[in-house]
């Protein structure tokens, strides 16, 4: 069986609150992340709260609707983001939001990687029938990414998001079980 | 002009009202009783509700628009007997953006199909964008909801997204569509609408 939480640039693990904590204080003063990841408006939240966050996430224990994962570098073992996925068990689909929250690991293809791992994830192990995104207009580094994954863009929520005057558009992104499996027996997309 | 006469719940043949909570939730008690209402209103499950859940749920809701401040929600009444008809509400607002999702469900299947889903539409627009100000709206309607899909279309609002079957029910997979209308696309369109002082 494959390794679930081994990819080519990452490994999937679940980092304990302190260093979680630790790391989220820094990546949310870097609010070009913050625009790229978000749609709200930037926050900065003290470290104990952040901290109290992650605690109550350790004591309510595993979720049915919601799978949390820390990400590491294979190669120097350096705590870089996070994903998660969000599950509707009863219409089989999922949704998924990930971050790089150490900006030198942005554009090498740890993104890719990481929804690579989710993507296997959420298809055989989860068995989700679709697995869904939203990103941001502007965010081309992302829609790159996920285009290469096999995402494909079913469609755009006209000027939703304002930022420095401007407004962008919300793309919406989805890929079904069958094309994912299609994927692997390698087919081309 | 400075249009503030403009009754923003006061409809032709209905109006906004707060809710009942002496005598609402026996009606919608019922109407959760039919399961195609439920299926036509909610993604969820559908299940049987009794008044008393329904009081609990109408606490809840009103909770939540008090302290939330993202979610505005009124009742639908036939203005000639103050009759409960159906709901709608202004959700998953965000102010930084000027952007919210909408719905609206007319309970009795007897009340469906006569305007007054049409009504309502225009009577939430009116007061989400020119009393909340708001930029977009948002609406998800099913593959499978003839009727909403229609009322959308014939509304001026955009069909936006298809999101390729991500709905499961009667055995087989549906799409789900992203309707969206804009506030200046609103203000084109509304000036032709009956108005009601």
């Amino acid at each position: 069986m494959k390794d679930l939480f081994r990819g080519e640039l990452v490994r999937f693990t679940m980092e304990e609150p302190e260093l979680r904590a630790k790391s989220e204080v820094r990546w949310q003063r870097d609010t070009e992340f913050h625009r790229l990841a978000d749609g709200d408006p930037a926050r900065l939240t003290s470290e104990k709260k952040i901290r109290e966050w992650f605690d109550k996430q350790a004591e309510d224990g595993p979720q049915p609707k919601r799978y949390s994962f820390s990400v590491r570098t294979l190669a120097d073992d350096k705590y870089i983001g996070f994903l998660g996925v969000w599950v509707d068990l009863i219409h089989s689909e999922a949704w998924v939001g990930l971050a790089i929250g150490e900006r030198e690991f942005w554009s090498h293809g740890y993104g890719t990687d990481m929804m690579k791992l989710c993507l296997q994830y959420v298809f055989t192990e989860l068995c989700v029938e679709r697995l869904s995104l939203g990103v941001h207009e502007y965010n081309l580094r992302a829609l790159r990414s996920y285009e290469k994954c096999g995402f494909r863009l079913e469609g755009r929520t006209r000027k939703d998001v304002l930022r420095e005057g401007r407004r962008t558009d919300t793309l919406w992104m989805g890929i079904l079980r069958e094309e994912w499996l299609q994927m692997q027996n390698g087919g081309q997309k | 002009m400075f249009d503030i006469q403009t009754q923003l719940f006061e409809g032709q043949d209905i109006r906004f009202g707060p809710i009942d909570h002496e005598k609402d939730p026996e009606i919608e008690s019922r109407w959760t009783h039919d399961s195609e209402f439920m299926r036509l209103v909610e993604t969820g499950p559908a299940r049987p509700m009794s008044a008393a859940m329904v009081r609990k749920q109408y606490e809840k809701l009103e909770k939540q628009v008090e302290e939330d401040k993202d979610l505005y929600h009124f009742m639908i009444r036939a203005r000639a007997d103050d009759r409960l008809i159906g709901k709608v509400s202004i959700y998953w607002i965000e102010w930084a953006n000027g952007n919210a999702y909408l719905r609206i469900g007319i309970g009795a299947a007897d009340d469906r199909r006569k305007g007054y889903g049409t009504q309502a539409l225009r009577m939430l627009l009116r007061f989400a964008f020119a009393e909340l100000n708001l930029f977009r709206l948002t609406a998800a309607v099913p593959e499978y909801n003839e009727g909403a899909l229609a009322l959308f279309r014939k509304s001026g609002f955009v069909q936006e997204v298809c999101r390729r079957k991500s709905l499961e029910r009667d055995g087989r997979r549906w799409d789900l569509y992203l309707f969206g209308l804009l506030n200046d696309e609103w203000r084109d369109q509304a000036r032709a609408w009956p108005e009601r002082k």
